[in-house]
């Protein structure tokens, strides 16, 4: 099998006595877009600056294709390299000057960069603006500039620090479609820094979590997401209830718990006896009125409780509930009112063995 | 006001005129101040680069010293090249105090501090994200120090105005190095001075009067090469 395009091993970042960053092994394949999820100061940009060459690491292998990149090397790697972030970072000059940019940098002749950075800017749909001066571009309309900077040179791998985090959400959606597209037909391998798990969810192949500069947990998407690997990825990939219980045992591939008082049905790999978390995402957990419990279905987990508050969530709400432990549930607002939700309504939290995910529980420290 | 009008209908006649020694003058003015301003850039933009950008022991104390000696007198500088190129002096082989080179060192010594103390300020204005972003692009080094000196334009216009205009205007350090020799090391400064001393009002207000017109001149042609492109 051929080495991944780039794998970062037992790399280190520190600043002073502080340890920005430590990660074992970290591989990026050609192709694909792996999203960096995790929390402000996690270590995300730093990580992404190491991977890009813009910083070497203070001990660890920065390796491409298989080669391990020395300091003679770097120079020369990095210009196969690309980075884009939050800001669009345009100099001051017209919007085709500065996407024809790190063309002319690698001295290409003019005409011909501008060419080049001219059919970006128009796969982008900004080449109506190529003639502007960058300081009169809107926000999207730089962000889209800068993309085409970076996509006109065919990086080997492309860095982008929340390069949609600071545009409006109009914008934002339809750049990122206009980018993926762009990505699956290039095929180039993209680096994405993110603290928004929508967006890590929606553009990433594969998702890596990263907390206090380690990886916490990386693979597809719908596995991080459903089944985090501790409770602190579980919180920040926004599975929000986290129950605690004892595994009574298994049954049919599913783990049978003992949760508040009741019997919970689960997915996981614990033994009897152990203490265990269940994961459960907001999204997949369903209200039925109280009065249902004698004609709820026993294929599903159910949990009879009080709505504790209510906050709105954009379109949705989220209802906080007290089931003997906090649940929290995602409704739209039609089923909030046909439920007649308010404070101190007694409901039924209903979700599927399936969408319930056990970690061990770490005994408490004594 | 009589005088003065006398001394602007006699500059008016010596500018017009072609009279030769005050073009030779203006030219010795523009070519001394000329040459140690763009000595000063040469030095002072890649040193304005490093202490705005690099990392070494003593930056800050150097960065200090440099804003200090923005303010540096005329007079201590033309004292220090006077010693410095006296007959018994460190560099007096090199004979060439009461000449135009000693003129023209002095005077960039006066202007370094500010080329690079005002360069340093432009460079360090920029978004400090964008030399990150330029080295993402591939940029070298040097790639990205003149990209970063090219994108700070405006603010490194102004300091060529400053300095430009410093040296035209200055006569304590010219005087002490070059003597005031006509024919050899008169500049339109001590020219004025010395006419002035005499009581030759009218030759001292029409010096001053293409001494002043030089300094509108060069402000105005690097305020609209600053201006251009910008919108209302």
């Amino acid at each position: 099998m051929s080495p991944p395009l780039a794998l970062l091993r037992d790399v280190q970042v520190r600043y002073g006595e502080r340890t920005a960053l430590a990660v074992e092994h970290l591989a990026v394949e050609r192709g694909e877009i792996l999203a960096l999820l995790g929390p402000n100061g996690a270590g995300k940009s730093t990580l992404l600056r190491v991977l890009t060459l813009l910083e070497a690491p203070t001990a660890g292998e920065v390796i491409f294709e298989g080669t391990s990149i020395t300091a003679a090397e770097r120079a020369s790697w990095r210009r196969r390299l690309c980075c884009c972030f939050q800001e669009p970072l345009l100099l001051d000059t017209t919007a085709l000057a500065n996407a024809a940019l790190p063309l002319r940098l690698r001295g290409v002749p003019r005409y011909q960069a501008e060419a080049r950075a001219l059919r970006w800017l128009e796969r982008l749909g900004v080449a109506s603006v190529a003639a502007r001066r960058a300081a009169t571009l809107s926000g999207g309309e730089a962000q889209r500039v800068s993309l085409a900077r970076a996509l006109a040179l065919d990086p080997a791998l492309l860095g982008l620090d929340e390069p949609f985090a600071a545009l409006d959400p109009e914008s934002r959606e339809s750049l990122q479609e206009d980018f993926l597209a762009l990505q699956r037909e290039r095929g180039m391998a993209v680096v994405l820094v993110t603290h928004d798990r929508a967006e890590a969810l929606r553009l990433g192949d594969r998702v890596a979590v990263l907390l206090e500069g380690r990886v916490a947990q990386v693979g597809p998407p719908a596995e991080v997401f459903t089944r985090p690997v501790s409770k602190a990825v579980a919180r920040l990939v926004g599975a929000d209830t986290i129950l605690e219980g004892t595994v009574l045992g298994a049954a049919e591939g599913l783990l049978i718990l003992e949760v508040a008082g009741q019997r919970v049905e689960a997915v996981g790999t614990l033994r009897a006896g152990e203490r265990a978390l269940v994961v459960l995402r907001p999204e997949d957990v369903t209200l039925l009125p109280a009065a249902e419990m004698g004609r709820v279905s026993s294929a599903r987990n159910n949990l009879p409780g009080r709505v504790v508050r209510l906050a709105p969530a954009g379109p949705l709400i989220r209802v906080h509930l007290d089931c003997g432990t906090p649940v929290t549930a995602l409704v739209t607002r039609p089923s909030a009112a046909a439920l007649g939700l308010a404070e101190g309504t007694a409901v039924i939290a209903t979700f599927k063995a399936s969408a319930a995910h056990c970690l061990p529980r770490l005994a408490p420290r004594p | 006001m009589d005088l003065i009008w006398q001394g602007i209908r006699e500059a008016l006649r010596l500018v017009l005129t072609g009279d030769p020694e005050v073009w030779e003058i203006t030219l010795l003015t523009l070519q001394v101040s000329g040459a140690a301003l763009l000595v000063a850039l040469l030095l002072g933009l890649p040193a304005a680069a490093l202490l705005a950008f690099g990392r070494f022991p003593g930056q800050r104390l150097l960065a200090s010293t440099v804003n200090a000696g923005m303010g540096l007198p005329p007079v201590v500088v033309g004292l220090l090249v006077t010693i410095l190129l006296w007959r018994s002096g460190p560099l007096g082989f090199l004979e060439i105090l009461y000449t135009p080179s000693a003129m023209i060192l002095a005077q960039t010594i006066i202007a370094l501090p500010i080329v690079t103390g005002l360069a340093m300020a432009a460079l360090q204005a920029l978004n400090p994200r964008l030399r990150l972003q330029l080295l993402a692009l591939g940029a070298s080094p040097v790639q990205s120090v003149a990209l970063l000196l090219y994108e700070a334009r405006g603010a490194l216009l102004a300091t060529v105005m400053a300095a430009g205009g410093r040296l035209l205007a200055e006569v304590g350090a010219v005087l002490m190095v070059g003597g005031n020799i006509r024919h050899l090391t008169r500049v339109l400064t001590t020219a004025t001075v010395l006419e002035t001393s005499m009581g030759k009002f009218e030759t001292a207000i029409a010096l001053g009067i293409i001494l002043l017109a030089l300094s509108f001149a060069l402000n105005a042609g690097l305020t609209a090469v600053q201006q251009r492109g910008r919108r209302p």
